[in-house]
Parts: C-alpha cells; structure tokens; sequence
C-alpha cells in the first residue's frame, strides 16, 4: 500500500474540502477501497475518514419515503423492519451482496460508488481502460464472462458488481449529493453512472470533493417485489445475473411494471423496453418471454459472456412468474 | 513466472513504502536499505480496547486492524488467510458485530472495542461456541476456525435481533434458524477442509441451548 495521510473529518464541509484534492479520497467503510489500495490499484496520497459524520440514519420523509444516510451500513438497511415491509426488494437484493462481515462494514454511499470486478481491472500486469486510461481492455478478448453485455463500448466491458443499486434502480431512488461549497443537488440513481464510451475511467456524474449524502426512496410502489440473483456459487458471489422487479397486477393483467438488471452493464440496467412490453399485458409466460427479449434486443456478448444474454431472459421469466404467483 | 516476477514487483513495492511496518524486516540490510529512502510519515496515535482491556498505539495509517492485533500486539487468533475479505479467517467482533479485519484501517477504529477469539474464553473454560467446535468436530487443520468460531457468536447475536439473510422467505419476518440460514450467514467463512457439516451442527446445537 502506498503512504497517505490520514484526517478523520468532524464536519462535512470541510471533508468535502478535502476530497476535492486529486490525490484524495473519501474512506467509510473501506471493504473495497482498501483492497484496492494494496494492490496499487486506488493510490490515494490521503485519506478522509468520513464514518464519524452525522449521515447514519434512516428517516422517513414528509411523502411516505425514506432516506438511507451515506453511512447506514448494508446490514443496518437490511435489518431495518420499515424497509423489509415497505421495500423488500432492496433488503433482498442488499442480503444477496457480499457476507455479513462486509455488509456490516460496507456504507449505503460506499456500496453505489464500489469498482467493478472484472478481472483485469484487478490484474496489474494487463492492460486496463479504466486503470490505465489508453492501454486497451484485456477483457474483450479475455475470460470475460463476468462481464457486461448492454451499453458498454469497446474500450470497457466491465459490469457495475452492485445488487443494492439494482434494487434501488427499480424503487427509481434519488441520490442526494453534497458539494465541497455546501451547496446540494439531488439525481435519479439511473443518471449516476457514466457510460463507459471513450472514458471508462470516469465512472459517476460526481464532481471532485462531491459527497453523497443520502439515497432518498420514493413512497413504495404498488406491487410484488422480488430480487433474484443469479450466481456461480449459493452464497457470496457476485451476480452473473440479476433482476429487481416489481409487478403490479390488476387481475390477471400487468398494470404496472418495473425491470431492473444486474450483472449486465456499467450500471444496474433499467429496462424501459421491457415494462413497456409488460404493462397491459397478460401476466404469462409468454407476455415475460416477450418482455425479456425486447429487454436483451440491443445486448452483444464478448464469447465467454454470451450465455448472459439467454440467462437474463430466463431470469426474468422466473422473476416475473414468482412476482405474478404463478410458480 | 509470470506469477513470480509479480510477486517480485510487489515485494519491492512493499519495501520502497513501508516505514514502521519492515521492523519485522529489518534483520537484514540489503532489505532495509529501500525503505530509508521513503519520508517518513506521521504515525496515529489509537486507543483500542480488545477484550476489555485498553491498548494505546502509534500506527503507520496503513496498518490494518488485523496486522495491529497480530504483528503489534500478539493477539495472533485471528489469522491472515486471503487478506482480502473473501475467506474470514481474519474475522473478529468489533462493537458487537462482524468484519473482516483485514479490510479495516486500525486507525479508523480509535476507541471501538474489540472482541478476539482470544477474549472468547473466560478465565480458561472456552466459550460455549468454542466447546461446541470441539465437540462436533467442526475443523481439520484450524486454520479458519477462530474466524469461523467469532462469526458464529456474532451470528446469533443477530439471529436474536431479529436479523433476515438471503435465505430467509420473507425478509419482513424473523426467521427460524435452519441449517440453510445457519449455512447461508457463515458464507464469509470459508473452510478449505470443508468441515462445513460440523461448523453447522456446532451451531445449531449452541443456538438451541440458548433458546431453551
């Protein structure tokens, strides 16, 4: 690991401050920023302990929602009873990511913010878009099966590893950010993720020093909602792929309908083709059949990935089906 | 080879950075030799209490909480497996919950309290959880089986509170503690000799005693 200097900040102004200088970095839960930096990939000349801010609670708002602090740990959030009855697709999604130990540590702001997995982001010796800006991407001719099939570019074909921000990209979350001048703004969670394009380097819309604060959820949609995850092995893996959904039914018809999927892009990948297919359909195997291949139409396998693109419609299918009650 | 030289560039890596942290090095020159050229860096002062008792140190910031308990202070129960939070051989109870101590910074944890397998035992009898271990046979070679043995304690402490997991039906209720909940809320531990039967069994029976 490279030196840094340490501040545990007590204020967020002036953590904000700090964080706005190119070598710095905010740390809260560190579950993966310190693995990062001893590899060398993350080399931050100092460090801004935020885990003493006031941002831990958990607060319903004037509309029914609720907004989950930066620091509210995963495990926190998941054990929270007001979002396991109102929004159990995210306590779901939350406790199929990592293991208890990381969710005990890992922070809500941190989670959103996480670096890909893919493995040559990892791997010093190759080359890496995102680490290395204009030294090519080893994934596309690589073991790329981990990674993205929808809306990356041929510089970078890493997925986003979250299950939370699939979930919270379903429930249309609000990500509430704080700036170095104290000033605040507020965006959907979908527009938090930069496409990779040319710069796969640049991976959110926030400035430097910019904080999140808090996500704020929106009142709980009508619905089922289910999380399903996908994965190598039964328990701490991460999703080749997944599927928030959230299906309401007004008898035996969709009346409403929101499809989010992990595993499959730079970001949780909401699929507006998708519900738009559902919505006034049938709810049949048939209707999420449908669904699934107008979500994956656009999708482009790299070899070892392109059984991600059947299997997210399977995934779907199955969500779908437990959401309607017909499993 | 490839394997080695990135051992190699790792190793100098580790020896251009380190300060404080090659004094276990520094028996030999030539190894010391490159850390003189780094500036030295301020250190942190840390109060830790671990097993009730108070600890007061002066830390490299980079030190984590794992290399502070075993290499500064001899609390060498918890073990260094991965050192990356995927195997919780590393595992300890840090103000009542689990981490992975490999991944956290000591000194982002100045005035926490820390429970080690070794603060487990009271004045020589083991603890419930550890005597379940013995008698159920639930390791082979040890090596994950004080991390295993801390995140089984934690484990029930958040079953108690009421905690779902992955595997839990519907995340709104308080679930039984089944051999899958029990398998699914120790998947931090890995256990290379897969004593995973017995691990569960352990479990299950300390669960059970202290439900009656």
């Amino acid at each position: 690991m490279n030196p840094f200097r340490y501040e545990r900040a007590s204020e967020i102004a002036s953590a904000c401050a700090t964080a706005a200088r190119p070598t710095a970095k905010f740390i809260a839960g560190g579950t993966n920023l310190v693995d990062l930096m001893k590899l060398h990939i993350e080399t931050p000349e100092q460090l801004v302990d935020i885990t003493r801010l006031p941002l831990d609670r958990i607060e319903e708002t004037a509309d029914g929602g609720f907004r989950i602090g930066a620091l509210v740990s995963n495990s926190a959030a998941a054990a929270d009873m007001r979002v396991r009855r109102l929004y159990p697709v995210l306590a779901q999604a939350i406790l199929a990511g990592a293991s208890t130990q990381l969710r005990n540590k890992a922070t809500t702001g941190g989670n959103l913010l996480q670096r890909t997995r893919c493995p040559y982001f990892y791997d010093v010796t190759k080359p890496c878009n995102k680490r290395v800006p204009g030294s090519g991407c080893a994934a596309l001719e690589g073991l790329n099966r981990m990674n993205a099939v929808l809306g990356v570019s041929d510089n970078c074909i890493a997925a986003h590893p979250s299950d939370m921000a699939v979930a919270m990209t379903a429930l249309d979350a609000v990500v509430e950010i704080i700036a170095p001048d104290g000033s605040r703004r507020a965006i959907p969670i979908d527009e938090l993720y930069s496409p990779p394009g040319d710069t796969p380097h640049i991976e959110t819309v926030l400035e430097p020093g910019e904080l999140i604060g808090s996500v704020l959820l929106p009142p709980p949609p009508a619905g089922r909602q289910i999380y399903r995850k996908v994965r190598d092995r039964a328990s701490f893996a991460f999703a080749l792929v997944s599927v928030a959904a959230i299906l309401d039914l007004d008898g035996e018809r969709v009346r409403a309908a929101r499809i989010t999927f992990g595993g499959l892009s730079y970001k949780p990948w909401r699929s507006a083709e998708a519900e738009a297919a559902l919505v006034g359909a049938p709810a049949t195997r048939a209707a999420f059949d449908a669904a699934g291949t107008a979500a994956l139409k656009d999708a482009r396998g790299y070899g070892h990935n392109d059984f991600k693109i059947p299997l997210a419609r399977r995934t779907l299918r199955a969500t779908l089906t437990q959401a309607a009650g017909l499993a | 080879m490839k394997e080695f030289l990135r051992s190699m560039a790792t190793r100098r890596w580790f020896l251009k950075t380190s300060g404080v942290a090659t004094l276990s090095l520094a028996s030999s020159p030539s190894m010391t030799q490159p850390a003189a050229e780094t500036p030295s860096l301020p250190t942190e002062h840390v109060d830790l209490t671990i097993n009730g008792r108070p600890y007061s140190l002066d830390l490299d910031p980079r030190t984590t909480l794992l290399d502070a308990l075993r290499e500064h202070l001899g609390f060498t129960g918890s073990k260094k497996g991965c050192d990356q939070g995927q195997c919780g051989a590393c595992t300890i109870i840090i103000n009542g919950q689990r981490i992975n101590s490999c991944l956290a910074l000591a000194v982002m944890h100045d005035g926490d309290e820390i429970t080690t397998v070794e603060g487990l035992t009271e004045e020589g009898v083991l603890h419930p959880m550890q005597a379940a271990f013995v008698r159920h046979d639930g390791f082979q070679c040890g090596y994950c089986t004080p991390g295993q043995i801390c995140s089984a304690v934690a484990l029930l402490s958040e079953h108690r509170a009421g905690w779902p997991s992955y595997a839990t039906a519907d995340v709104a209720t308080a679930p039984a503690l089944t051999d899958a909940e029990i398998a699914e809320r120790m998947s931090g531990n890995i256990c290379r000799c897969s004593a995973y039967p017995n691990i569960v069994a352990a479990i299950r029976e300390v669960a059970e005693e202290g439900s009656q």
